[in-house]
């Protein structure tokens, strides 16, 4: 077993059992809320390893939250081991044949054909009333094992242990992959690609794999995000604007690490909270402005930080253990 | 092993997270905190935010110190002094439904009173349900809140958006009797949308003549630009136009149509014309007709009851200038509860629980600020009110914007009865309305 993933159990585990004995709700809802949008960021970091950063991911955040409304709505469907697979897997074949397009792009392009992609997707939805349109509609009880609860309680920490469950083993995933040969090409593509290529990879096939992973976990993170939210509507699901708040939190939390996006998501959902409490009228300021203080001041995140603090305390540590913090 | 210490600084941040984070001292008896949610940034501040947080916070002060007119004339929510606390209602829906968990199980707050857009309020409803805590609805508009579901915990204070089109309509049939055929020119969202189908439906059974024209224009929400929707609105041959347009939208549609002389073209009716009234003052071009979902602002500015006259000096003093619709609506939130409120407690003989209030409010009938209010609809948690539309003419002797032709429609006109839903309502020809 490496370190990161005793690090991530015993981290996982800890949050868990606060959230079940300690936390007051409205924390739980926060963690709940963080950690889903967390799942997609941990999408997000694995393109942003290969150098590609995606202003459009809002679009398979979109696509499962809807999916896990709509199978409710229309087919009755609201068991969440159903459900939430579904979420991950349409955003997953939508990922795989607009990959065929997306990964002959780079950089700002990549960013911007992605946009555009989201954006078909929010402007058909804004355009489907039987969609409610703008305003969304919600989504049915959610059940698990086919038992559904009415008790705000139960329900929420129900759906907390899911996703510290969820996140627990999309993150060892992750971070398996990314120990892996097509895992460890993320850094490699980023830095020379013909180079792979006369290592005998097809870059296009890597990051085409890494794309659909993205997609995937964007999904199952919007199909959380929909469970969690109990609605769905095109502005907060589909719009520029979530995929703008995807990237913020990749960039706020560092690509250092798996457990990154869900510290950084975390923190960015208090600072809104309390920016929004202490500042009404200006909040914006509040969120902007730390995002411009952790790239002038910590260019690898908030990650950098903790893995500073992490690793002061035994300064004999070999190079090759401190990898991470380097990034 | 150093996973252990990474895990141990996280701990460390997350107990410090929990520190930071520990709930803020529970209120005492002698008051009732509020949490007041209004568009505070954004597109919607101008026109609905600002005005509604300023006639909450108005009347709000006016009831900590008793000097609201009579009846209302006690001090307090049953003698509780009012804490309000403003928040924001931009950043989107998921931002929202946090905030409004925030609201009540970090910040306490006895109540929730507020909310412009529909979105927000179809998404807060399931969560006051389920958090099981007092929801007061200002100004949003669908009337999917109450006809989705019943609700035990969320009211909502004036007519929903049904009312607007349905009066628009019958203004049309009474004051441009000859109309032939109209179209419309609505924001491409729900609002926008939903408007059309209402006004369109209600046409069709009121004026069952007139010709709806096939090229109705939907821009995109905060476009700016409508040079390509004019041309194609005056290449129509339909002589009426019907827009829900607001705020910035509103006024730059006006301020790009009138030099192409559009006013004199087409007759227009502008159900959320009066939101913006005040501001576009003289550049309100004569003979449009406007509406302000309800016995609100400019269609009540000439309104002599004590009440209204108290409101409107009042306001004029404190902000420097006449209250718009978003005013009147958030007060009239803050009014009903506090009658739930004092009714409660007289019938408890004592502080009224949360549920007495919610009991002494449901199916409430008060004289609000410019007209009495009917708490009819959605087992008494969804009001009525009477509804005002009337055309544009500027008082060149006053210098300021007048209107004429102002009708009346009463609530069972223009809203449907309890046991149907609007649109269907409207589609079965509205029958049973009083007007």
């Amino acid at each position: 077993m490496d370190r990161t993933v005793i690090g991530l159990t015993v981290g996982f585990a800890l949050v868990a059992l606060l959230g079940v004995f300690v936390l007051p709700d409205w924390l739980m809802s926060q963690i709940l809320i963080a950690f889903s949008r967390a799942l997609a960021v941990l999408g997000l970091l694995v393109l942003w390893r290969t150098g590609l950063i995606s202003f459009g991911h809002a679009l398979y955040f979109g696509l499962g939250a809807y999916t896990v409304a709509m199978l409710g709505k229309d087919l009755g469907i609201t068991e969440v081991l159903i459900t939430l697979p579904a979420a991950g897997l349409v955003a997953a074949l939508v990922g795989f044949a607009l990959g065929f397009i997306i990964r002959k792009y780079r950089e700002i392009f990549f960013a911007m054909l992605n946009l555009a992609f989201s954006m078909v997707l929010f402007g058909i939805l804004v355009k489907t009333e039987a969609l409610g349109s703008t305003d969304g509609f919600s989504v049915e009880q959610p059940t698990l094992f086919g038992i559904g609860t009415d008790d705000s309680t139960t329900k929420l920490t129900a759906l907390f242990l899911g996703i510290c469950v969820i996140g627990w083993l999309a993150a060892i995933f992750v971070h398996r992959y990314l120990r892996s040969i097509l895992g460890n090409l993320t850094t490699a593509v980023r830095d020379n690609e013909i180079r792979v290529e006369y290592l005998g990879y097809s870059v296009a096939e890597a990051i085409h794999g890494k794309y659909v992973m993205s997609a995937a976990l964007a999904g199952l993170a919007g199909g959380f995000m929909a469970l969690a939210l109990g609605q769905v509507d095109p502005e907060s699901m589909v719009n520029w604007t979530v995929s703008g708040e995807l990237v913020f939190v990749t960039v706020l939390a560092g690509p250092g690490s798996v457990a990154a996006p869900f510290i950084g998501s975390l923190v960015f959902e208090l600072l809104r909270t309390y920016a929004f409490e202490l500042v009404p009228y200006a909040w914006q300021l509040i969120v902007g402005g730390t995002l411009l203080a952790v790239i002038f001041f910590l260019p690898g995140g908030l990650w950098s930080v903790i893995s500073k603090l992490g690793g002061r305390s035994r300064p004999s540590d070999p190079p090759a253990n401190r990898e991470e913090a380097g990034r | 092993m150093k996973s252990l210490r990474y895990a141990g600084v996280l701990g460390a941040g997350l107990a410090g997270v929990i520190a930071l984070a520990a709930p803020m001292p529970v209120a005492a008896k002698d008051t009732v905190s509020l949490g007041i949610v209004a568009f505070l940034s954004g597109p919607a501040a101008g026109p609905y935010g600002v005005p509604g947080r300023n006639g909450a916070e108005m009347v709000i002060d006016a009831i900590n110190k008793g000097t609201l007119p009579a009846p209302y004339g006690t001090k307090g929510f049953a003698g509780a002094t009012v804490a309000a606390e403003y928040i924001d209602e931009s950043g989107g829906n998921t931002k929202q439904v946090s905030e409004y968990r925030n609201l009540v199980q970090k910040r306490g707050v006895d109540a929730i009173i507020g909310y412009v857009s529909s979105g927000s309020c179809a998404a807060v409803a399931p969560v006051a349900e389920e958090l099981q805590t007092l929801t007061v609805m200002s100004v949003c508009g669908t009337p999917r809140i109450f006809e989705e579901a019943p609700r035990e915990y969320v009211f909502r204070t004036m007519s929903h958006a049904t009312a607007d089109n349905i009066a628009a309509a019958h203004y049309v049939k009474e004051m441009m009797p000859d109309v032939k055929s109209y179209t419309g020119i609505n924001q491409n969202y729900a609002w926008g949308q939903d408007s059309w189908r209402d006004f369109s439906l209600a046409m069709t059974g009121l004026m069952p003549d007139a010709k709806v024209s096939d090229k109705p224009q939907f821009p995109k929400i905060f476009a700016g630009q409508y040079g390509s929707e004019i041309s194609a609105l005056s290449l129509d041959d339909a002589e009426l136009v019907h827009s829900s347009f607001w705020g910035g939208d509103f006024e730059a549609f006006i301020l790009q149509a009138t030099p192409r002389g559009f006013f004199s073209q087409k007759k227009v009716v502008l159900t959320v014309g009066g939101v913006s009234a005040y501001r576009l003052g003289k550049r309100l071009p004569d003979g449009v007709a406007i509406g302000s979902r309800g016995p609100y602002g400019i269609l009540v500015r000439d309104r002599d009851t004590p009440l209204n006259t108290w409101f409107i000096k009042t306001y004029r003093d404190t902000y420097g200038e006449y209250p718009s619709g978003a005013a009147y609506q958030y007060a009239q939130a803050i009014l009903a509860t506090k009658i739930a409120y004092d009714k409660a407690a007289e019938a408890a003989g004592s502080f009224p629980n949360e549920k007495q209030v919610r009991e002494a409010l449901t199916g409430l009938e008060f004289e609000s600020f410019a007209a009495p209010v009917k708490m009819a609809l959605g087992n008494g948690h969804q009001a009525v009110t009477e509804h005002m539309y009337g055309i544009v003419q500027w008082d060149e002797a006053a210098g300021e914007l007048g209107l004429r032709d102002v009708k009346v429609y009463p609530a069972e006109c223009v809203m449907p009865p309890a046991d149907t839903t609007s649109v269907e309502w409207i589609e079965a020809g509205m029958p049973g309305a009083k007007c």
